[in-house]
């Protein structure tokens, strides 16, 4: 059994100008130790599922079908109760930007006791003491004295560094980072990111990192899926996926990055934008900007899976 | 050929207290007419104090911009509003969203700096200009009407370049013109900005800390670290040779797909205060991989080492 099954998810937003389709038939699983990467354009869905699977949905959002089991429980099933059990304890998350996260009112420090003090059993002493040695982990220079200063006293790296001790308190089992590094300097990424993933070996923490960024996913994933308009298009190991795309999607995004050794004649841009999820949706969502669309593809995606764990929805995948 | 832009010893320091931050510190760069050159560093380094001198809207504590073989760093900000020169510095912004008067339709976004900078027009005149421009940058004449949220990331993009190539500048200012796009749009957006740079011959000073950006648009970059240049040089020599400890870090941080092997150099700790240097102590002493004596003891200067590419650093790398 994985850590974190999600099968076959559809979640549906209701606006006043008609329901959003903003995930259909999401399936991911992610296994203990293990690093997936959620990649895909603004809008295609990401955050949407990380907040489903934290339960931390918007109150327009309705899941219409599916299920999201952690340990084989089933999240959507599961009481309030035994929700507040699991987030901050089994399940952490580290939020896109920190500033608007932490509680600009309380010390850092004592955001991370409050966590402690709910979920570890231990006394107001210890969780102090722990906030600090969780300070001093995530390598925050002189952890005594910053425990004790307010967010807006800190540049936006440490913030960032004090979410991850804040997310990483209780040592849980599955850690979900929304795009932790955007808007950082790629010195302080990698310095965050050589963090998350220390963290992640040392107590064999499984990571669902979603990002923007090919270049960080192929990095510091061990697989990755790719999701595209609310559907999940492909799903691979990552050398797997970057040395042989088989969505077209998937193969437009990698040629579109700017990388090492490649031209800007090389990059290939993908034609059109993501579809509007109100209203009535092709099959397959990526069809008006597909170059290998044709009739067949009307009929949507087929997903095929291959021993190797690769998962690819498309009727012409290459 | 003389330079379109000579900046010799510039400086801003603001006044914290009793003491002096150092925003930029002796700062010397030229841009050559139709070159492009990037600038590069993290934040916080100055970046944005420099830019906000040379487009003449921040005052110089000291030092010299020549523009087009005429000083124009003495003129106070206020007044360099009403001089010719004012048209021929134009500015690219970030965000086109946060950039773009959210009460105007794109076609005036783009009219009001001719209206201000350029005429007397006729109404019809104007209105084949505007229209000329989003020809120029392909955003489509229909599209003119609109107001900013009913247009695309994309397509507020072009109407930021749309309205900085107006007044016919002869030195762009791009400060990360593509990090708020998502890379299928940006890949589109940099080769319209390369285009537009060879038809035009304007010259490009293209801020970003987006290292792959840099080295597909630019010819020559700029490295600053806490309000000095410790390296500068040919794209090509100082990506394949990086000489400067800082920019071998800064490049060993771009998450790569592994093609690139090599040791990383990872920067420990927090930058120097920028309030009050030390005249006499390198700026990136205490967070260098390397570190001599002479470090903390004679502020190293930029000498040349090799074809245009200069480094200051005592202890430079091979």
């Amino acid at each position: 059994m994985m850590l974190l099954e999600i099968d076959n998810l559809s979640l549906n937003f209701r606006t006043r100008s008609g329901v959003v389709k903003a995930l259909e038939d999401v399936s991911l699983s992610v296994g203990r130790g293990e690093t997936l990467g959620v990649v895909g354009e603004s809008g295609s869905g990401k955050s949407v599922l990380s907040f489903a699977v934290m339960g931390i949905s918007d109150a327009a959002a309705t899941v219409s079908q599916g299920a999201i089991r952690f340990e084989g429980l089933d999240l959507l099933k599961a009481g309030p109760s035994d929700l507040d059990e699991l987030r901050g304890a089994e399940m952490a998350m580290i939020f896109q930007n920190p500033r608007t996260a932490l509680n600009p009112i309380r010390p850092v420090g004592r955001q991370i006791a409050d966590v402690l003090l709910r979920h570890a059993g231990v006394t107001r002493a210890q969780a102090q003491d722990k906030a600090v040695e969780m300070l001093a982990r995530v390598r925050i220079p002189d952890p005594e004295r910053r425990a004790k200063a307010y967010p807006f006293e800190m540049s936006g790296g440490m913030c960032q560094r004090v979410m991850i001790a804040l997310a990483l308190a209780c040592s849980p089992k599955l850690l979900i980072a929304d795009e932790p590094t955007t808007g950082l300097d790629v010195t302080t990424q990698a310095a965050i990111m050589d963090l998350v993933g220390e963290l992640a070996r040392e107590s064999r923490m499984a990571t669902l990192l979603i990002t923007h960024d090919l270049g960080l996913a192929a990095e510091r994933c061990d697989r990755i899926a790719v999701m595209h308009a609310g559907h999940v298009v492909e799903v691979a190991p990552t050398a797997e996926l970057f040395a042989r795309p088989r969505h077209p999607y998937t193969a437009r995004l990698i040629s579109t990055t700017p990388r090492p050794g490649a031209s800007l004649a090389a990059l290939e841009p993908i034609p059109g934008s993501l579809p509007d999820l109100r209203g009535e949706l092709a099959p397959c969502r990526y069809s008006a900007r597909c170059h290998l669309y044709q009739a067949e593809c009307d009929a949507g995606p087929l997903p095929r899976q291959d021993d190797n764990g690769r998962m690819v929805a498309c009727r012409r995948p290459a | 050929m003389r330079p379109l832009l000579d900046v010799v010893d510039l400086c801003r320091r603001f006044p914290v207290g009793k003491s002096q931050l150092h925003a930029v510190d002796m700062i010397s760069l030229h841009v050559m007419p139709g070159e492009a050159v990037g600038l590069v560093g993290e934040s916080g380094c100055g970046k944005s104090t420099l830019v906000r001198m040379l487009t003449r809207v921040l005052d110089p504590t000291e030092g010299s911009i020549r523009f087009d073989e005429r000083e124009i760093g003495y003129i106070p900000a206020a007044r360099f509003t009403r001089t010719p020169d004012r048209a021929l510095i134009q500015m690219v912004f970030q965000d086109p969203t946060e950039s773009l008067n959210p009460r105007f339709t794109a076609f005036d976004c783009i009219a009001d700096p001719l209206r201000r900078l350029k005429g007397p027009w006729t109404t019809a005149g104007l209105k084949a200009r505007v229209e000329d421009l989003a020809g120029m940058v392909g955003l489509p004449v229909e599209l003119l009407g609109r107001f900013p949220h009913q247009l695309s990331g994309g397509q507020k993009a072009r109407v930021g370049i749309a309205r900085a190539l107006g007044p016919e500048p002869r030195l762009l200012i791009l400060d990360e013109p593509t990090s708020a796009l998502d890379v299928s749009v940006q890949a589109v957006v940099l080769k319209l900005l390369d285009d537009l740079r060879r038809r035009l011959g304007v010259s490009y000073l293209f801020v970003s800390h987006d290292l792959n950006v840099v080295r597909l648009l630019c010819e020559r970059v700029i490295v600053m670290y806490l309000g000095k240049v410790v390296e500068s040089g040919p794209v090509e020599a100082v990506f394949a040779t990086p000489r400067h400890p800082y920019t071998k870090a800064l490049l060993s941080a771009i998450p790569s797909r592994g093609e690139e092997g090599g040791p990383r150099i990872r920067l420990s700790g927090e930058p120097r205060s920028p309030i009050d240097p030390s005249p006499q102590v390198c700026r990136f002493f205490g967070r260098c991989p390397l570190g001599a004596d002479a470090c903390q003891t004679e502020m190293p200067e930029l000498r040349e080492m090799g074809e245009g590419h200069r480094v200051a650093c005592h202890t430079p790398m091979d």
